[in-house]
């Protein structure tokens, strides 16, 4: 008889698992080769030292007690306990620190969906190099990953996550309205941001619309242009900040792999500035993200500013698998057309 | 390829026309009738094809079950798609963009009992909670825990309207749209949880990726549709 295992977790078999140890090996020899380190951490953390990094309470979704009665939880992502470890067993150690890491995360799950409790995730962290620069090396050694993976065409969102908080400041907005309105940003919740836009008596029709338009606004260079006719303070400070870093991606060659997104805000509780998506045309759901954290490792008693990445594994292998079919179903069609011209081998 | 390992993959070509779910059901004829005035060519779709992918030029259509809308959308099967709000409460946790309320296939979402009764306020105050029978139990239990009352909800897939006339429950959670089929069955609305219309949805990825198609695209449907 077949024993169950929890929902939202799976069993590797070998030949998946040759795949996904290849794709681990490629990107932690591209960045062992850029000089990051690998290190890990446990798979557990005191709840309040994970929830200190979150900046906010509920982080999580599993926690329990250990002996002593104290309060554990399995970690939910990768860059708080690095934090913590940068900041303590790495404390005399000379900034910048590059670290990499490979090791599962646990995240609660609605059942049915197909989500997963345990994902498994590949990234880096560049403690103690400052935006603009830092970003831009940060950005420079993710599209090197997706290449490493064979992920050409994937394109990297990048936005700023100060964007928001500073404008709905700006505009006044506080309290549970403008954490209403965060809420309705980061699910792109455009219906519901008009409506709560439309209830609020700070905002007028000018600010409504602004918001509206600015969580629209994706592409190249000239949404920056774009962002800073809509105008106001919070708009020109995110959009300075944003071409620096654009600057430094097209002198480092690789705008053309970015996407800068206004729209872009992610749920983690500890971004300041930068942040990061992954897309590959071939896949329908988020490779992987990051962004800038500059004020968590002060939380940790080691103000120090930071960035880093975090790849979903099984996703890459799922888009390279993808990316694979779909050149070879564009191979043997234009090997079709070319026996057709009489000229085929 | 593991189909299970993480959430549905998109198996499908870059750069063809968008591809469009669109509910069979109710808002399928609203649906259409924009996708005429937005200048497609509906006729196959209206057919008694038996088909399930059309090919409108700029937009492929797929027909899907209302509630299974999000489910194609959130996976990328379709960039976009169309689907009543009362879907996407009950499944709120899906990650897909709501882009525009369409403002056809009005409904609302409401809790109603058997006409000049008091049997849902008899059983709150003497069994301490309701029976509540519900095509959309997520909804259901949020509107309760709002209002900050008790009740049972108890989950069918069709005919809600007969549960409490046949005893299987107090009242039901429902969408109304005349409040006819309520009112051949002895039923009324209590109250009033939420108003329903169809909403344009998109694919994260899509609406990252294909930026100028969809944005003209959902400006297009949006003009349609007013």
């Amino acid at each position: 008889m077949s024993q169950p295992i929890p929902r939202g977790t799976r069993d590797i078999l070998p030949e998946e698992m040759r795949e996904l140890r290849a794709i681990e090996r490629a990107l932690g020899e591209l960045f062992d080769a850029r000089g990051y380190g690998e290190v890990g951490t446990p798979s557990i953390e005191y709840h309040d030292v994970l929830e200190l990094g979150e900046g906010r309470e509920g982080s999580g979704g599993y926690r329990f007690f250990d002996e002593s009665g104290a309060a554990l939880a399995l970690r939910s992502d990768m860059t708080i306990p690095i934090a913590r470890l940068a900041a303590s067993r790495l404390a005399g150690a000379q900034a910048p620190l590059r670290l990499r890491y490979s090791g599962s995360i646990y995240r609660p799950v609605r059942p049915q969906r197909g989500q997963m409790r345990e994902l498994r995730q590949v990234g880096v962290e560049l403690i103690g190099a400052e935006a603009p620069a830092g970003t831009v090396e940060l950005i420079e050694l993710l599209v090197g990953a997706l290449d490493a993976v064979g992920l050409d065409r994937a394109v990297v969102g990048l936005g700023d996550a100060d964007l928001f908080r500073q404008l709905l400041d700006e505009f006044e907005v506080a309290g549970s309205a403008r954490d209403r309105i965060l809420v309705c940003l980061e699910a792109h919740d455009l219906v519901a941001i008009e409506a709560e836009a439309g209830d609020l008596a700070e905002l007028g029709e000018a600010e409504r619309m602004a918001i509206v338009a600015l969580s629209s606004l994706r592409g190249g260079a000239e949404v920056l242009e774009r962002a800073r006719m809509i105008g106001g303070e919070a708009v020109e400070r995110a959009s300075s900040r944003l071409a620096a870093t654009y600057e430094g991606l097209e002198a480092a060659g690789i705008a053309g792999r970015v996407q800068l997104d206004l729209g872009l805000l992610r749920d983690l509780g500890y971004y300041t500035g930068a942040i990061l998506e992954v897309y590959d045309p071939a896949l329908g759901h988020i490779l992987g993200g990051g962004g800038r954290y500059d004020d968590l490792l002060g939380r940790f008693g080691r103000p120090m500013p930071a960035a880093g990445f975090a790849l979903y594994l099984e996703r890459l292998h799922l888009a390279q698998a993808e990316e694979e079919r779909l050149s070879k179903q564009a191979a043997s069609s234009h090997q079709q057309a070319a026996s057709g011209d009489g000229r085929g081998s | 390829m593991n189909p299970a390992s993480v959430q549905a993959a998109t198996p499908r070509e870059a750069g063809g026309p968008l591809r469009l779910a669109l509910p069979r059901g109710s808002l399928f004829e609203p649906c259409l009738d924009m996708l005429d005035r937005a200048g497609f060519a509906t006729a196959e779709p209206r057919g008694d094809s038996r088909a399930l992918i059309f090919d409108l030029g700029e937009l492929s259509v797929v027909t899907v079950r209302p509630s299974d809308v999000p489910t194609y959308v959130e996976a990328g099967a379709a960039d976009l798609g169309i689907t009543g709000k009362d879907v996407l409460i009950e499944q709120s946790d899906r990650a897909v963009y709501e882009l525009a309320d369409l403002g056809f296939g009005r409904c609302r979402m409401v809790l109603a009992a058997r006409a000049g009764s008091d049997q849902l306020g008899e059983a709150e105050r003497r069994l301490g909670s309701m029976r509540i029978a519900t095509k959309y139990p997520r909804t259901a239990d949020a509107f309760f825990e709002a209002a900050g009352r008790q009740a049972e909800v108890i989950e069918v897939k069709g005919s809600v309207e007969l549960a409490p006339l046949v005893g299987l429950a107090d009242g039901i959670v429902d969408l109304v749209d005349t409040g006819r089929t309520l009112a051949d069955n002895g039923l009324e609305v209590v109250d009033e949880i939420s108003v329903c219309t169809a909403r344009l949805l998109a694919n994260r990825v899509a609406h990252k990726l294909r930026v100028d198609e969809i944005d003209a695209m959902v400006e297009r449907l949006r003009e349609a549709a007013a």
